[in-house]
Parts: structure tokens; sequence; C-alpha cells
């Protein structure tokens, strides 16, 4: 088993059930093994594509521009005051 | 005949010439709706109120003398988009009450145009997977059997497009979430060049593969919609700073001395007899109105899906770290911040995303990255050379779009690896940034729709149109109709 089951679902801040971690656990691992397939290739000195048109530093001028507004940013969230995002407690 | 079956240009033509208002258009599309909607289930939402209104408004205009291309069209939108005001869900329950504050680039194009919005389709959760079983929300049907699949991710729009509830829609395709439905549901699905369509207000799950295109009737309507969505974008960075053509001046075009690839790869065992039979029909069909066929290699076709669900899920596993129960979204209760998050992920996110996250998690880990991610981008490579080599050699790629036509609830969802594979033929062409389309090529013995997938050089929609109208045009597959 390659897979450290917790230590993944902690990293991806995501509490499984027990019966989760079990199943997946069987699943990716079965993915995984599927993906060793890639080990046939020899790809030494092969570069790598991150994305397949070549477009670097996309930049427009620094100005300033209208956005959103306080209240609109705000609206969706689950927690708010009149200017910020309300989260439980962070600091002790 | 009645107005909800008939296409964008047969309906642009009624309405301009006066037979019927584009509220008349609207009011037939959701009598359809009602009719059928219960049985296919295709909407997560619908917008009846504001297609009433917006319906309106396109009479109004064309009444003006101030018609544009989809003045009175009624289309589905996926439910990935965002719409500003209108509920987006992606089908999960972490996005469950999400209002957008903004309207995504595509829509923003078609409200300018003048369509009509019926409203957001069904998807695989955040378009993860084949079948639109992954919804959060419920299964959507397949409008020629409804104890079927309607392919996925966008199984909402294809089987809307399919069962006559809108006249045309948007899906999104990272992996074939296009083209795999609309072959399954035996309508027109066309993705882009990478780059081609902006990606803003597209929520993300794989962004360098995502791209949006249209499911329609025909080809025709393919290419007018691919006319209005396509186009640089200050707000997506990636989008191409490529010139357009009219897409639509490609229709009609004869097709001789066309050279089409047949790559061996794409003729497998285990695949559907009654498939192979309707697409090498197809090539033949082609080859009867003056193309060439060529037989082609695509050597690394089989390390597609390999890589594919590395980059996907690795890309997924980022994208998706936004969902944190903070800004938008579904927040379970909790004490810490810490677990906040663990909690609002766990209960917002369904099972195949969440193997997805951790997948993708795992193959960005420390330790893991190069075996698995960047392995896969070297991968990438090579498939990508793959297309540059044999464009070398010919104007197009036709395969079958998949392996089966649609299979039936559940068959494929206790083993992740048998659904991935649904889309071994549709895999390549997002790696690869290239467009593609699928189009209708044949019925089973079950009348079950056959997709047949046309591939071309990058920004070279045009070639596929050309080739797609012709063939289509030659048949009459695009014609029939689900009984419902």
């Amino acid at each position: 088993m390659k897979i450290s089951i917790e230590h993944l679902a902690k990293l991806a801040r995501l509490s499984l059930r027990e019966e989760e971690k079990e199943l997946f656990v069987g699943q990716l691992d079965s993915v995984l093994t599927y993906m060793e397939k890639l080990n046939e290739l020899d790809t030494g000195t092969i570069e790598p594509t991150s994305h397949v048109i070549s477009l670097s530093n996309v930049t427009r001028e620094d100005m300033p521009e209208a956005s959103l507004s306080r209240e609109e940013a705000l609206a969706n969230a689950p927690g708010h005051t009149d200017k910020f995002y309300r989260v439980p407690r962070i600091i002790e | 005949m009645e107005l909800f079956s008939l296409s964008i240009s047969e309906l642009r033509s009624m309405i301009d010439k006066g037979e019927v208002s584009a509220s008349e258009v609207t009011a037939s599309v959701f009598r359809r709706i009602n009719a059928v909607e219960g049985r296919i289930k295709a909407y997560v939402t619908l917008t009846g109120d504001k297609a009433g209104e917006m319906a309106e408004k396109a009479g109004g205009e064309i009444a003006a003398g101030r018609k544009k291309p989809l003045s009175g069209i009624p289309m589905a939108i996926k439910d990935n988009m965002c719409t500003k005001g209108i509920l987006t869900t992606c089908a999960s329950k972490i996005l469950s009450n999400f209002i957008p504050p903004y309207e995504s680039t595509v829509t923003t194009k078609l409200a300018a145009n003048g369509y009509v919005l019926t409203g957001k389709t069904n998807l695989d959760e955040f378009a993860m997977g084949s079948s639109t079983e992954n919804s959060g929300l419920h299964e959507t049907s397949n409008p020629w059997d409804i104890e079927r699949i309607p392919g996925g991710s966008s199984g909402g729009s294809a089987a809307a497009v399919a069962a006559d509830e809108c006249i045309a829609a948007l899906g999104s395709d990272t992996g074939g979430s296009i083209r795999q439905p609309a072959a399954l549901c035996g309508v027109v699905g066309l993705k882009p060049t990478y780059g081609r369509v902006s990606r803003y207000g597209l929520v993300a799950f794989a962004s360098s593969l995502d791209q949006i295109g249209p499911i329609t009737k025909n080809v025709s309507d393919s290419a007018l919609l691919l006319n209005i969505i396509s186009g640089r974008d200050r707000f997506d960075s990636t989008s191409a700073p490529v010139e357009a053509p009219d897409f639509t001046s490609f229709i009609g075009k004869d097709i001789k001395g066309l050279k089409i690839g047949i790559p061996k790869e794409y003729f497998i065992e285990g695949m559907d007899p009654e498939v192979d039979k309707s697409v090498k029909n197809a090539v033949r069909k082609l080859e009867s109105l003056g193309a060439i066929p060529v037989e082609v290699s695509l050597p690394h076709t089989g390390y597609a899906v390999a890589t594919y669900y590395v980059l996907a899920t690795s890309e997924a596993s980022s994208n998706l770290a936004r969902y944190d129960g903070v800004k938008y979204g579904f927040r379970a209760e909790a004490g810490e911040l810490m677990e906040m998050y663990m909690k609002t992920r766990a209960q917002g996110f369904g099972a195949e995303v969440k193997r997805r996250i951790m997948l993708g998690t795992f193959t960005l880990s420390s330790g893991y990255y190069d075996a698995y991610y960047r392995k896969a981008q070297q991968v990438r490579t090579l498939i990508k050379k793959d297309f540059d080599d044999v464009f070398g050699l010919v104007d197009l790629v036709v395969t079958p779009t998949t392996p089966t036509p649609a299979f039936k609830f559940g068959e494929k969802t206790a083993d992740p690896m048998q659904m991935y594979l649904a889309d071994i033929f549709t895999i390549s062409v997002n790696l690869a940034g290239v467009p593609a389309i699928s189009i209708p090529c044949g019925f089973t013995s079950g009348n079950l729709p056959v997709g047949l997938q046309m591939i071309g050089k990058h920004f070279d929609e045009g070639t596929i149109l050309k080739a797609a109208y012709a063939y289509e045009q030659s048949t009459e597959w695009h014609m029939r109709k689900p009984d419902l």
C-alpha cells in the first residue's frame, strides 16, 4: 500500500469516515496501479507540458477598475459582518 | 412540426419572417419541458420567468429592427457556468446555495446576441464523471432509453437538446464531457481548441484542459454558436490571442481531396461491434464524398487515460482547495477553523470529488510529484506530438467518440477505473488541446445513438465543421428524434 490515507486526508482537508477510508484506500490503490503504466515509457529528456498553448506573463496595465462591491463579495458568505468574513476562532 | 423540435437556423428564419414570435418559441419549449422533464430530469434549475422576460425583450428588439443571431432562441446552460443572480450549483452540495455575483463571459456573449435562458442543466458534480450519476442532486435519463445514462459530465445539456427541452445548450469538456454525452444522446457536441473560448466564469475543474463548447441539433448551429462564444477575453489569461474566422463560412463546402486519418489505436478489442460498424460505414461515406482515408498511428493513445487522471486530479485538488466554507457555499458547524474546513469539505463534496481530490493531493505530494505529476506532463508532451506528427500527414482524424453506446444506470459506478475508461477515445484531445466534434453516425439495433468523432488541428475548427456538415447532410441520423 502506497498511501497513508490519514495523511492524505489531512493534506486535502477532508475528515473521512472509517468506511470511506477503507473504500478509498482500495480504489486509489487500483487507480495508482493503473497509472504505473506510464513507467513503461522512457521520458528522460522529454520536456513536460503544463499548457498546450505557450502564453507567458499575460499582463494588463496596472490601472484601478470597478470591481465587486463589498456587499456583493460578502453576499454568499456563510458568516460575515458588515465588513468581514466571519470564521470560527483561529487563535487561542 | 412543433417549434421546440426545430434548430436555431430553422427558428431564425421563421422568427425573422414574422411567422412566429420569440415568445411563442419560448412558450413552446416550456410546454415541452413540462411534458417530458419529469422523465428526463435534464435541468437542476428552470428559469421560466426570466426566459419569458428575455423572450419579450428579444421580440421588442426584433420589432425595432435590431435582430441578433440568437434573438429569441431558448438555450440551456450547464450548471457550472456562472449566471449572475441565478443559482449555480455545479450539482454539488458545497455550492447548493451559490448565487454568482458576476456573469461568465460565454453567457454574457449569448445575452448580447439575444438568447433566452431556459435554465441550468445537470452534470456530474464539478464536471467529474462520465454518466451524470455523480450529480449531487439527481440522475438524468438518456432520452433514447430512460433506463440508461445520458453520458457526462454535460449529461443534462445533451439530454435537454436531444429531448427538445431547449434549442441548443452549452457544455464544458475536460476529458470528453461535451462529446461523450453528445454521442450517447445522438446530438452534435463540439469541444473547441484550448484557448478558443474564454473560461471566465466557468467553475474550474482542471484548468489546463477545461473548455466550453456548444451542444446542438445540427452542425451549422454548432458553427453559429462557436462564432458567438469564441475570442480572446481579458478576464481569462489562457484565452488565445487568435483571430476567429466566420465558422459558418465552412458550412456547405465540399470535402474532395480532404485527407482523413484513421488511427488504428481507436479500433480496439472490447469495442461494441455495432459502434465499430457504424464508424467504419461513416468513413466509407466520407470517402464517397471525396475524402481520402489514410491509416495513421497515434502511438501513445494507450497512455492517455493514465496521463489524464494524474493531471486532471492534480489540477482539481488545487482548484477545489477554494471550497473552505468561508467565502461562499455550504459551511458545516464547527468550534474551530481546521475542524470547519475538514467537516465542510467532508459533508459538502460527494464521493467521486473526494476520490479525485485525494488522488490529486497524492500525485502532487512531496516525494511523489516527480513520479506522477511530472511524469504525466512529460507523457502529455508525447501525446501532443503524436497529433502534431499525424497532422503533418492528414487534415482531420476520424474515430469513434465512445467505445460503447449508452450504458445502464449503476453499470460502472462500483469501479471508478471502469468509468474512467469510458473516456478512452475523448481524453487525448484535451491533453493535446486540439478541437474535436461528435456527430451522430448511426444507431444500434437497440435504437441507441452512435457518435463519430472528428479531430482537427489547433484552431482549425473550420475543417472539422466542413467535414461534419458534409457527412451530416449525406445522412439522416441527425433528423431522428427519441420517442418521448
